[in-house]
Formats: structure tokens, C-alpha cells, sequence
């Protein structure tokens, strides 16, 4: 068995030639950035729609996480499924989700993935894959499982992807699946975004031996505890273990250390952290970092990045108006879609 | 009609769907080569091999997470709890999961999957191992619940519930496995959500499923020799549960009893006697609507508290005598 820990090599320097041994070119690089930015300014949206009063329900926001979402999202196949838990804009939007759409579930309009029945919590897009944020902490690593039972029966070359969070590791079903995966070396991904709270729960006060990816060892699942600010760390991580899941060697975990900025939901009032924590989270960046990167090395300059920027904003701005010209669902179809 | 055992019957309708179905496959705990611990998968090893008898470890929640899994992405499963007893265990995946993704995906989503689970008193297994919880189940959205009494109903039930789109918890009873009845060699289903009359009666009906429509046929045929006609109404599906074939009959008796085994409080009877109460039947009553459920207790293991525990042969007569016998 293979074990794996990589202690984050910064990507800042001699980016070029890693993105030589990564096979990535400047335009996917480019695209990276701008996808990045695309999250980042869409969890700024909801985050004001909210405090402007126009959203309803609750929302878990991962602005700080976005590199773990696009080396991620870059590193699979458009027709591989997805699962994930809280804070799961990002995985979506880097797995090439509708923003409009999405944006329109979260204002629970008609036309949004859900129908508005499921709101932030819970956005999927079955048709592409995207079976589902979970709203129960762990809840999707069972289903992870049965999915990767059935495309070993089914003798599919696609993976699943399970997104969970620190917190998610110390629920009971988290070692009934990873054992079950294991013993059936199905083809499933384990992403543990540690990024360091369980709501207000620091994650050392909540684990008992860190890093949660070691645990993957007592069930003999080859494992990766990466720096996930890092996006180049991040994607060749990922592309080395969904690779070896393809090839049906069984699952792999990988765990990312990053962070969030905002709030566990729109209840945080942040008593559990000081600004100075989030402060020096906030140097680690990982948008800034790779925008640096892309300066530095010449790929872009100060103006393009600005202007890269302003196009992410403008595609959240025109989500917004998407969902807010959409149609209410209509009260009378309440009781659908209970039952096929 | 050849004859087959309630256990046979189930047996009979995974192996037919499991031929020609290659999407269906069995999900559970020692149901391979044990041939699960009441034996109803016993021989479907042979037949079908370790990929689709697909024995697990202990570990109830990943069976019906993972059974939910594969369903949403074009599966059949057939998962087993060795108990009904340990759906508790589960009730995360089938409540929260499997219940709802469809709803709140907005209706894209489908969990065609069955849970079996062999519930009931009776065999000495004590507290954690002879609930009967398909009240608990039948209050969570998104499941149907089946409860089948004889060999021919488990059969087509089976059938159904497997080809049925949704999540669907099949019930079994310990102490029916080995009954027998006749049961067709062809195919045949029988709809969910349709009762039936079980044995016609002019002077009361009493709805019962599972093991209970047996003790009341026991209970009926005594009375009958004092000229008490009991009709018999036994849902089948619990839910979605049939209220209309229930309120014509009651329509016709004037007199209704409930009786499950599942404990009385918060009990499916309720929800018979709630349902019939506000239907078109309230006006033909002749008498208050009653219940004869399993005591509030968890069930014992001494025989003798055992028996007493839920309701019995005797039980049933004496509360038929005493519905009968009461007048507005």
C-alpha cells in the first residue's frame, strides 16, 4: 500500500515548470483563475442577498476553499459523479454547474435545480451526474459507496467523488463506508476539506489524532494530507488519485487543509475565532496565490486579472437577475414529487 | 396450485426478477452461503453467485446508504436487515436520504429499492430483536410500506414492491416464514395500495395485516359458529394504505376493529380509524371504533409474557364479542 503525505509544496515558484509536469497549459491555468473567481463571487452574492434580505433559508459558504473545488473539479470527467456535503457551491460551479440555476435555487425559484425545493442545501443536478449536497453531515458517504458498488456491477469506467468535511469524518457512517469501499475496492474518491471547523468545533478539539487522513491507513485506502490553498498541489493530487481509482485499485483519500472565511451559516457570529486566525488564513488565499503566480510568471498582467475578475462578477450579477425574474413554484404542486 | 411457504414465496419472486432483471441484486448481511438468518435466500448463491448475493459486513447504515446509492444510479437493490430491529440503525439513510432525494432534487431523482425486514414476536428473540415498527416507517414521506400475510400476497407484493419506482419497505413476520398457501407458478403482481377482502362478513369488519389477518380468520371461524360474520380487511400496503376499500366495508358492517401487533400508542390503527372516522363510513357506525394493538412495553422473552405481550387468538375473539355487542 502506497502512503502518501505530502506537506504543501508551494506552488508560487517555478510554476512553469510544474505546470509543465502537470501538463497544464496557461490558458487551463487562466481558466482556473477565472473559475476561482467565479466562486469567490458568487458566496460574496449570497452572502449579500442575504444580509439585503432576499433569500429565505440558510447557506454554508466556502469562499476561502476554492482551490480545493477547481484542482478538483479539473481532475475528473465531466460524466464521473459528484457528491458532497455542506459548503458545496464551489465543488458545483467547478464541475461546470449553471450559476443561473444554481443561483435560483438558493432564491428558491422555480427554476432552479431543485425547483426551489431544496435550496442551498441541497443542490443537484442528477442529469449531469451531480447527485446532491447533503444536508446530514456524513450523509452522502454511504450513497458514495452504493454508487461505486454500481458501476463496478454495471463495469462503468466512471468514479464517484465524495466531498465531506472534518467534521463529517467523526460521524459513525463514516467507517461503514470507508470500510465497505475498501473491502470492495469500488471506485470512490474520499475528499476530506478540512477546514478546521465543524461549525464552531475546532478540529482538534473534535479528533483525536490528526491528520483525519491517517485513518485511512487502518483500512488499508492509500491516503494524500495536501496543502488545499494549494491549486496546482491540489489538482495534481487529485488527477494521481482519481487516476488510480479509474484503474480500479479501490478508493483513495485525500485530505486538504484550507479554511473558511465567512461564517458556518447565517446564525455565526464568529465568537469561536479571532480576526487575527482568519487574518493569517487570509495571506494563504488561494486566488491570490494564484493570481501572484500568474503575474509573476508573465502569463497575465494586473489589468487582465482585474478584467478576469470583473467578467466572474458579472456572470454572478446576471445569476442574480436570472433568479430573481424567475418564477415562485406554484403553491398547488406542494405535495410532487414525493413519490416517482 | 402448487403449494409453497410465505419463505419460498419471497424467495420465489427475487429469483424470478433476479433472472430476468440483471439490475435487481440481494444486499445483506450472511445471505449467501447461511442463506440469511431465516433462510429465505437459502440456494440463491448457487444460482446467482457472490457478485448479485452481495453479502456486507455488519454495518446497517452503509447497507441502506449504499443500497440508496446504487439505486440513484440505476440499480435495483434488494437490501436485507437481518431484523426489522436494525432498520433503527439506518433510519439516517432510509428517513433522510432515500425518503427525500427525490423531493428535494425536485423530482429527479429515483430510489427504486426494496428493504425486507422480518419483524414480530414470537420466537423468544426478546426486546431487540420482535419489533413490529412499520408505524414508525409509515410516517416518513417518500417510503411505502408493504406487510403481507400469506404466501400468494408476499409473492406478488414482492414483485411489485421491486418493480416499483420508490423506496419500499417490505415486511415480513418471523412465524409466517414457514406457513404455507398456494401460490400460481406464473407470474402474476398484485398493485400497492390495494387491500382486500380476506373473508366477507356482515357484522364487523376488522382490518389486521401480517400475522394478525391469521389469528383473526382463527378468531372469525369461532365466532361464526355463534352467528358472528366477520369481515376481514387486510391492507397489504400500509402505505399507501387503502382507505376505501376499508370505509365500504365498514360501510357495510358498521362496527370496525384495528389489530396490529406494533404497540398501541402512536400505531397504525390510528391512522385506519382516523381515516375511516372522517370518511363517508362515520355515518354508518354502530359502535366506537376500536383497537387491539401490542402493549406499550418492549416485547419479553418468557414465553408466557411473550404471548401476552401483543394481541392473540383469544384477544381478538373476546374484543370482537365486546364491539358486537355494544350499541350506541
Amino acid at each position: 500500500m502506497k502512503v502518501n503525505e505530502t506537506t504543501g509544496t508551494s506552488s508560487d515558484t517555478n510554476i512553469k515548470t510544474r505546470m509543465k509536469e502537470l501538463g497544464l497549459s496557461d490558458d487551463q491555468l487562466v481558466e482556473m483563475f477565472a473559475t476561482m473567481s467565479k466562486i469567490r463571487h458568487f458566496e460574496r452574492m449570497a452572502d449579500r442577498l442575504y444580509a439585503a434580505g432576499k433569500v429565505h433559508g440558510t447557506m454554508h459558504l466556502s469562499a476561502g476553499q476554492e482551490a480545493v473545488a477547481v484542482g478538483l473539479g479539473l481532475a475528473l470527467e465531466q460524466d464521473d459523479y459528484f457528491l458532497n456535503h455542506h459548503r458545496g457551491h464551489g465543488h458545483f460551479i467547478a464541475k461546470n454547474a449553471d450559476v443561473n440555476r444554481m443561483m435560483a435555487e438558493f432564491m428558491g425559484k422555480d427554476t432552479g435545480y431543485c425547483r426551489g425545493r431544496g435550496g442551498s442545501m441541497h443542490i443537484a443536478d442528477i442529469e449531469a451526474n451531480n447527485l446532491g449536497a447533503n444536508g446530514i453531515v456524513g450523509g452522502g458517504l454511504s450513497l458514495a459507496v452504493g454508487v461505486g458498488l454500481a458501476l463496478q456491477m454495471q463495469h462503468k469506467n466512471q468514479i464517484v467523488v465524495v466531498v465531506f468535511g472534518d467534521g463529517a469524518a467523526n460521524e459513525g457512517i463514516f467507517h461503514e463506508s470507508m470500510n465497505m469501499a475498501a473491502l470492495w475496492k469500488l471506485p470512490v474518491l474520499f475528499v476530506c476539506e478540512n477546514n478546521q471547523y465543524g461549525m464552531s468545533m475546532h478540529v482538534n478539539r473534535a479528533t483525536a489524532k490528526l491528520p483525519i487522513a491517517q485513518r485511512a491507513e487502518g483500512y488499508g485506502i492509500p491516503w494524500h494530507y495536501i496543502d488545499g490553498n494549494d491549486l496546482l498541489l491540489v489538482y495534481e493530487t487529485m488527477s494521481a488519485a482519481v487516476n488510480q481509482v479509474r484503474e480500479g485499485q479501490g478508493p483513495v483519500f485525500v485530505e486538504t487543509e484550507t479554511y473558511r472565511y465567512f461564517g458556518h451559516s447565517k446564525s455565526d457570529r464568529n465568537l469561536y475565532r479571532t480576526k487575527e486566525e482568519i487574518d493569517r488564513w487570509r495571506e494563504l488565499d488561494p486566488i491570490l496565490r494564484v493570481r501572484r503566480a500568474l503575474l509573476e510568471n508573465g502569463i497575465l498582467l494586473e489589468d487582465q486579472l482585474d478584467e478576469i475578475d470583473q467578467e466572474a462578477l458579472q456572470v454572478i450579477e446576471a445569476a442574480v437577475e436570472f433568479a430573481e425574474n424567475s418564477p415562485e413554484p406554484d403553491v398547488s404542486t406542494v405535495e410532487e414529487f414525493v413519490y416517482a | 396450485m402448487p403449494e409453497m411457504t410465505y419463505a419460498e414465496a419471497i424467495r420465489s419472486a427475487m429469483s424470478e426478477e433476479m433472472r430476468q432483471d440483471e439490475r435487481v441484486f440481494l444486499f445483506g448481511e450472511d445471505i449467501g452461503r447461511y442463506g440469511g438468518a431465516f433462510g429465505v435466500s437459502y440456494g440463491m448463491l448457487d444460482e446467482f453467485g457472490p457478485e448479485r448475493i452481495k453479502e456486507t459486513p455488519i454495518s446497517e447504515a452503509a447497507i441502506i446508504g449504499a443500497a440508496t446509492g446504487a439505486a440513484m444510479v440505476g440499480m435495483r437493490p434488494i437490501a436485507e436487515m437481518m431484523f426489522m430491529d436494525f432498520i433503527l440503525l439506518a433510519l439516517e439513510q432510509l428517513a433522510n436520504q432515500a425518503g427525500k432525494v427525490r423531493f428535494m432534487f425536485g423530482g429527479k431523482a429515483t430510489v427504486p429499492m426494496v428493504i425486507r425486514m422480518p419483524a414480530g414476536s414470537g420466537t423468544g428473540a426478546a426486546a431487540q430483536h420482535s419489533q413490529s415498527l412499520e408505524s414508525l416507517l409509515i410516517h416518513i414521506p417518500g417510503i411505502k410500506v408493504v406487510n403481507p400475510s400469506t404466501p400468494y400476497d408476499a409473492k406478488g407484493l414482492l414483485l411489485s414492491s421491486i418493480r416499483d419506482p420508490n423506496p419500499v419497505c417490505f415486511i415480513e413476520h418471523k412465524l409466517l416464514y414457514k406457513t404455507k398457501g398456494e401460490v400460481p407458478e406464473e407470474e402474476y403482481t398484485i398493485p400497492l395500495g390495494k387491500a382486500e377482502v380476506k373473508r366477507e362478513g356482515q357484522d364487523i369488519t376488522v382490518v389486521a395485516a401480517n400475522i394478525m389477518v391469521q389469528r383473526t380468520f382463527a378468531a372469525a371461524e369461532k365466532l361464526s359458529a355463534e352467528g358472528i360474520e366477520v369481515e376481514i380487511v387486510d391492507p397489504r400496503t400500509l402505505r399507501p394504505l387503502d382507505v376505501d376499500t376499508i370505509s365500504e366495508s365498514v360501510r357495510k358492517t358498521g362496527r370496525l376493529l384495528v389489530v396490529h401487533e406494533a404497540c398501541k400508542t402512536g400505531g397504525w390503527a390510528g391512522e385506519v380509524i382516523a381515516s375511516v372516522g372522517s370518511s363517508s363510513a362515520f355515518d354508518y357506525l354502530d359502535a366506537p371504533m376500536r383497537r387491539l394493538a401490542g402493549k406499550d412495553i418492549p416485547i419479553p422473552y418468557n414465553r408466557n409474557l411473550e404471548l401476552a405481550a401483543v394481541p392473540q387468538e383469544s384477544d381478538i375473539e373476546a374484543e370482537i364479542r365486546a364491539i358486537v355487542n355494544t350499541k350506541y
